[in-house]
């Protein structure tokens, strides 16, 4: 065969290959949007998103399900919060305090990516174990706990990701100016990094918002809206297992329902922090 | 003339692993001039004036023994802290960093975190800052604006501005036309002319022409040596060592 021939087969093959992965994305997200709408929108009803449980709801009876929308806003949302006020300096801590010890910073590097690994079942289970040891009951604080220590090595190692393509040039400059090593590290390093971190921040708000297994244990299950960290705290995730596992249509309906509700949180979180981001990308350097 | 002298190198030896980047530097660099590093490439000219504000500091690979006097206090036993020494030096690198943030801010920076806070005076600076660099009429209407949003000639400028607004009595700039445009080039040069009245200046270049064109003073290295130095006169046109005379012909690389 000739060599021209050969380059065009070449091209043919990887344009079929990638042009097949991108389908299989595309339609896979399609159709989970599309059977959670099909099944759901029918049952999506005001009352859905602005009622708790009533008696009988798990029967099919009235009721909805704002004590799991809430919960699930409190328990994401607090994680979320708590471990950027712990990853974010701990990003910022390797790439600029620690960057020179190449070592240990890869060291760090690899725990937080083994942690990343772990099942969030693991995670519920290592919760519950440390909510006997400091005697918590489920609760929305040891739910927050819990989902905070799963997600942490995701957030941090996102914003590393992106904190560590820094060029070093920036990293000189600022320190000609006699910055310190915390005013590079915030007044500079997070500027330019910030559409970054706020893609990290969403990652984990997704996986903090959508995690089953590690509320399972922790942070219980109630008809009652949360009104406090002390008080077990329904979730969307457990809400949608429950009404699943029930063998009435209705009610599975309702379940799909609830993960519409569930992908339009994620979607409006998503929408907020892109226009957010926006905001700042113009100032990021290349 | 009187020749005070701002920056001593004594001694100053680099390693990077067994590698010995710099060997036993000994310069001086006079007050109110211009000094140009000049030699190939690779020859540890960058390695030098890095050394000078401690960014080797970054590289926990490099090793530096040897003095550096700056006033006659030693950048790496510094009685102060080491960013105070840094602010009194300005740095241009080879390419232009520009802070993430918009042109005004990115000039009021250096004053913001050395405790200016009024914003008054912080504009007024600003502005006096972006005309000495010739930057002001262009960037009037556009304070706001990113300064990704600049040129990469006008970046540079901005830089040397952000520099200024320090305050810094030495400026440093590691070949800071190599990524310009022939005409922002000669704006950078001629800037560095007008401001040697205030302040002491050390310029990188591998550009023989360029050193010609600005230097007053000049050290000449080659792999890792200080091989000649002196005033720009007497290097250029009585060069005393071989090496020195091969390379200003051009057959040294």
């Amino acid at each position: 065969m000739k060599r021209q021939t050969l380059i065009k087969a070449e091209e043919v093959f990887f344009r079929v290959i990638m042009f097949l992965s991108s389908m299989i994305i595309a339609a896979t997200l399609f159709l989970i949007i599309f059977s959670i709408f099909y099944k759901g929108l029918p049952s999506l009803s005001w009352d859905m998103v602005s009622q708790t449980p009533k008696g009988g709801f798990y029967f099919g009876k009235e009721g909805g399900i704002l004590n799991a929308i809430v919960g699930s806003i409190y328990l994401a949302g607090g994680s979320t919060l708590l471990s950027l006020a712990i990853g974010l300096p701990l990003a910022l801590f390797l790439n600029i305090n620690i960057v020179s010890k190449k070592r240990l910073v890869n060291a760090i590097r690899f725990f937080l990516d083994l942690l990343w690994g772990i099942p969030s079942i693991v995670y519920g289970a290592f919760g519950f174990t440390l909510m006997i040891y400091l005697g918590l009951k489920t609760s929305l604080l040891a739910g927050i706990i819990t989902v905070t220590l799963f997600i942490l090595p995701i957030m941090v190692r996102a914003m590393d990701e992106v904190i560590k393509t820094i060029p070093i040039g920036l990293l000189e400059a600022s320190y000609s100016l006699g910055s310190t090593k915390s005013e590079t590290a915030y007044r500079i390093f997070f500027r330019q990094t910030i559409p970054g971190i706020v893609t990290a921040i969403l990652l984990s708000f997704g996986r903090a918002i959508g995690d089953a297994a590690s509320v399972l244990f922790t942070t219980g299950y109630t008809d009652h809206m949360p009104t406090s960290l002390t008080q077990p705290t329904a979730t969307l995730p457990l809400a949608i297992f429950f009404q699943l596992s029930v063998p009435i249509r209705e009610v599975q309906n309702r379940a799909y329902a609830s993960a519409a509700i569930l992908v339009f949180i994620i979607l409006i979180i998503s929408i907020l922090s892109r226009i957010f981001a926006r905001k700042f990308q113009k100032n990021q350097i290349k | 003339m009187q020749q005070d002298t701002k920056i001593e190198v004594k001694n100053l030896n680099l390693y990077i692993g067994k590698q010995h980047i710099l060997k036993d530097i000994n310069v001086s660099i006079p007050s109110n001039k211009i000094t140009v590093i000049m030699g190939p490439s690779g020859c540890g000219k960058t390695t030098l004036l890095k050394s000078l504000n401690r960014l080797t500091d970054l590289y926990p690979e490099m090793k530096v023994t040897g003095m550096i006097l700056i006033d006659g206090e030693d950048v790496f036993h510094p009685i102060e802290d080491i960013t105070m020494i840094r602010q009194k030096m300005g740095l241009l690198s080879q390419r232009p960093y520009p802070l993430p943030m918009n042109i005004q801010k990115n000039v009021a920076y250096g004053l913001r975190i050395s405790g200016r806070k009024r914003r008054k005076g912080i504009d007024k600076r600003v502005e006096r800052y972006l005309q000495m660099v010739g930057l002001w009429d262009e960037v009037k209407d556009r304070l706001k604006d990113p300064a990704s949003t600049l040129s990469i000639g006008q970046q540079q400028r901005l830089c040397l501005a952000r520099g200024l607004a320090v305050d810094p009595q030495i400026i440093l700039a590691d070949e800071p036309t190599s990524a310009l445009d022939p005409l922002s080039s000669q704006i950078i040069e001629q800037k560095f002319v007008e401001l040697k009245e205030h302040y002491t200046i050390v310029v990188v270049t591998h550009i023989l022409r360029q050193a010609k064109r600005i230097a007053d003073n000049i050290v000449f290295m080659y792999l890792g040596e200080v091989i000649e130095q002196g005033p720009a006169d007497e290097v250029l046109n009585n060069p005393q060592e071989e090496k020195t005379k091969a390379y200003l012909k051009g057959g040294l690389y």
